[in-house]
């Protein structure tokens, strides 16, 4: 082993005169290769392991790559007109419609979530018996697979209301199957409200709600966002729960009960027609840089709650 | 004030409630009109004739589920001791979003990629069509992936450093350590990790119905092509009516059952942590 703390070799350099720091407990491959020689089933192990991962990151490379590689030449023009034909199969409408379909969900959600998030960590009892019925529907809620919740929604809004299929439908179905991630985050959040924040606002007089709305929710905004910006993310890939609830229907909605249809169901409805794998590839784009889009905020949200703590 | 936070909070109670009842009250009677047995182990899916049996289904969905388990679950446990135990830092912090981004990417874009990736390939070694149980598990083995290894790897960083440091000082290698000491501590949540997938798998419908091929007939080998209990409900429920409709909801409901039973298996295995 060298010496610890050599001086750099060759000509006098201001700049390169740091000292150079061997660490004396790291090995190098060479050490590392002769350990393994020994210990041959803790090399397959540490080659299992590696495996595993390099066919992680593999998978990850050929769906993103092979998409964007096909899809990107195939994004035209006449995809982003304003009406759809069965000529130019434009997305831009369903573009619209999820755009559309996520505010309106997040409208009805978010509100409904804070509160929910509000009751259970600011006023609830401990041991209340509706706090234990809200933790039990809501995690039944968050299990629930999105074909069960498209079929409540086709009997409840399409059947049993006499709606059909409408825009409305939709975002009640997608509301409630959202709840639960913004329950959940934003909950999380006010927990993380340290306990010393309310005792200020209330040594100071303030009242319970006072303190609620312009102490605690205040400092839980990243954790509330980062909530906001799952439930986009689960909002605009879904397919399934919006098939029966908001149909198909290739335009803009003109109120609220027409029939719409986002992108992934416009993705959906290209590859079950069979006769737009072009089209299909470059939606498929489209749909995924918007999931990048999302992922890169929530990761920045992620960061930032991080760092406040 | 208080009362509109209260009411808020009822609002997942109310809409549970209200799924239940929908889902129940609509499915249940054609059971009975079918006949329990008749639906649930009939072999015969036949809907113009009046025959109701979803056995074929449920076969389906219990197949693809195990395909994906088997290939999924060895991966993304694997993926997972190497992010937490393994991973050069850098590699990390490329890493990690990249899981983000597979576990946010939509089923739909699944069931376009096994439709051009993975049915090609298959019909190419196979000589068949490409769709069935092999192409849906390895599909749905790659969906449930992200699951499964975030879920695991939080469960194994949040074993105490004393287990592995212990481990090496007794001689164990880094490896031995992990495996021994490590992972073991950390089995329940992995098994939390791999039921969330199984539920996840068990219910995915749109990326199944592109690669499974979906016919309703018990499969002969893991090349025949499956319908799973999803696809059925999204295949049929445009345009069936009368007792089909009902039957359709049936199927909905005994897949309700399935995801009830996960959820329960896992809520007990996270409150045994």
């Amino acid at each position: 082993m060298e010496a610890i703390g050599k001086l750099p070799d060759g000509n006098f350099e201001p700049e390169k005169q740091a000292l150079v720091i061997t660490p004396v407990n790291r090995l190098t491959l060479k050490q590392r290769a002769a350990a393994y020689k020994n210990r041959p089933f803790s090399f397959f192990l540490l080659g299992l392991v590696t495996l595993a991962a390099a066919a992680t990151i593999l998978v990850f490379l050929l769906l993103i790559g092979y998409i964007f590689a096909k899809g990107v030449p195939n994004i035209k023009p006449e995809l982003f007109a304003w009406e759809y034909s069965t000529e130019n199969v434009s997305m831009l409408p369903s573009i619209i419609n999820t755009f559309l379909m996520t505010f309106a969900t997040l409208m009805l959600a978010v509100p409904i979530g804070v509160f929910s998030a509000v009751y259970l960590v600011e006023y609830a009892k401990r041991g209340s018996r509706l706090v234990s019925a809200v933790r039990i529907t809501t995690e039944t809620l968050a299990g629930i697979p999105s074909i069960v919740y498209g079929l409540f929604g086709y009997l409840m809004f399409a059947s049993a209301l006499k709606w059909g299929y409408t825009f409305i439908g939709g975002v009640l179905t997608l509301t409630i199957m959202v709840l639960p991630t913004m329950m959940r985050t934003t909950e999380e959040a006010l927990k993380a409200v340290p306990d010393s924040f309310r005792e200020g606002s209330f040594g100071l007089g303030a009242g319970k709600l006072r303190t609620v709305f312009s102490i605690v929710l205040p400092s839980a905004v990243p954790g509330i966002f980062s909530g906001v910006v799952l439930s986009t993310g689960r909002i605009v890939g879904e397919t399934a729960a919006l098939i029966f609830t908001a149909g198909t229907k290739a335009a803009v909605p003109k109120d609220i009960f027409s029939s719409t249809r986002t992108l992934a169901v416009h993705m959906y409805s290209l590859l079950s027609e069979g006769l737009y794998i072009n089209q299909a590839y470059a939606t498929a784009v489209v749909i995924l840089v918007m999931v990048i889009a999302i992922n890169a905020v929530s990761s920045y949200l992620a960061g930032m709650i991080v760092k406040k703590h | 004030m208080k009362f509109v936070f209260i009411a808020a909070a009822c609002v997942s109670v109310f809409s549970t409630v209200l799924i239940c009842f929908f889902i129940f009250v609509n499915g249940l009677p054609a059971i009975g009109e079918i006949g329990i047995f008749k639906f649930l182990l009939g072999t015969h899916w036949r809907p113009s004739n009046g025959v109701y049996g979803i056995f074929p289904m449920i076969v389906g969905s219990v197949y693809v589920t195990a395909g994906a388990v088997i290939v999924g679950v060895p991966a993304g446990v694997l993926c997972a001791v190497f992010m937490a135990r393994f991973c050069p830092k850098r590699l990390y912090s490329l890493m990690k979003p990249a899981i983000g981004l597979l576990a946010g990417i939509p089923s739909i874009v699944y069931g376009f990629f096994g439709l051009v990736v993975i049915v090609p390939v298959v019909q190419e070694i196979f000589g068949t069509n490409g769709k069935g149980i092999l192409t849906a598990s390895l599909l749905l083995g790659i969906m449930i992936l992200p699951t499964i290894i975030s879920v695991s790897e939080d469960a194994i960083r949040s074993v105490p450093e004393s287990y592995y440091e212990g481990a090496l000082s007794l001689g164990d290698t880094h490896e031995q350590a992990v495996f021994r000491a490590v992972v073991p501590a950390a089995k329940s949540g992995i098994l939390a990790g791999i039921i969330l997938g199984v539920g996840r798998a068990i219910g995915e419908t749109m990326a199944v119905i592109i690669v499974a091929g979906n016919q309703a007939v018990i499969p002969e080998s893991i090349l025949s092509g499956v319908r799973t209990m999803t696809s059925n409900i999204v295949m049929e429920m445009g345009y069936a009516s009368g007792l089909h409709r009902q039957a359709l909801i049936a199927t909905g409901v005994v897949l309700f059952v399935f995801i009830l039973f996960i959820n329960l298996s896992f809520s007990a295995i996270k409150k045994e942590r």
